[in-house]
């Protein structure tokens, strides 16, 4: 199960919606206990609405962000516009790392966004639990 | 020349599982030469048909992306600090 802040849903939820009718996109940064600390939102370079790349430049600027708090980068966020919260075949086929969680923001019904997670490895999907939540300090 | 290569994650089993690599080279193509010599599978890797860059590879020399400097062809500096990153896309 992965525990995601409120917070961090909120702003993938937003720039999914201020991105729309295009997809949105941004990377998830996560600290030495693995909890994701981070959702960066990011340019879709190809500002389309069925496809994405991540601006180069600002991944590499994520990236620094990340590794100044002694985080690393380790998943993708983008949204499906006008179908469900599930990986595309391009998603599968374009794939970056195994070790990465792939999450999807469908907006399928606006009214309604969904927020799903899955490790995408060898062109299998599998699906995380997410739960949205304030993290437990121990 | 020596300059030191940041690998992404998925390339650096072909590194020997390394984070970083030492490197020699004056321009980012004897760079990637040289890395050729030591770790051929990861040369492979940064290599496309055309001669060119891979299309799904994004290199960085001190955090500037060659595509908007001189490709191939950008200088590398003495401890020069050269990242590679997976373009990260879907649809």
């Amino acid at each position: 199960m992965i525990v995601i802040h409120p917070q961090i849903l909120e702003a993938m939820v937003v720039h999914a919606e201020n991105c729309h009718p295009e997809e949105s996109c941004g990377l998830l940064a996560s600290d030495a206990d693995g909890a994701v600390r981070m959702a960066y939102p990011l340019t879709n370079t190809l500002r389309s609405s069925t496809n994405y790349t991540i601006e180069p430049r600002e991944h590499v600027k994520a990236l620094r962000h990340a590794e100044r708090l002694g985080w690393e980068i380790t998943g993708v966020f983008h949204s499906h516009p006008h179908t469900q919260a599930y990986p595309s075949p391009t998603d599968v086929k374009l794939a970056a790392d195994p070790g990465w969680l792939y999450l999807v923001v469908g907006l399928e019904d606006r009214n309604r966004p969904v927020v799903r997670g899955f490790r995408i490895t060898d062109g299998r999907i599998e699906e995380e639990t997410l739960t949205f939540e304030e993290r437990t300090k121990t | 020349m020596s300059a030191t290569i940041n690998l992404p994650t998925i390339l650096r089993s072909h590194a020997g599982g390394s984070r970083t690599i030492e490197v020699a080279g004056s321009t980012v193509a004897e760079v990637f030469d040289d890395v050729a010599r030591t770790y051929p599978k990861l040369a492979e890797q940064l290599a496309s048909p055309d001669g060119g860059l891979p299309v799904f590879v994004n290199v960085f020399v001190d955090d500037e992306d060659i595509r908007y400097l001189d490709g191939l062809d950008t200088s590398v500096g003495d401890r020069s600090e050269i990242t590679i990153l997976p373009a990260v896309a879907g649809g």
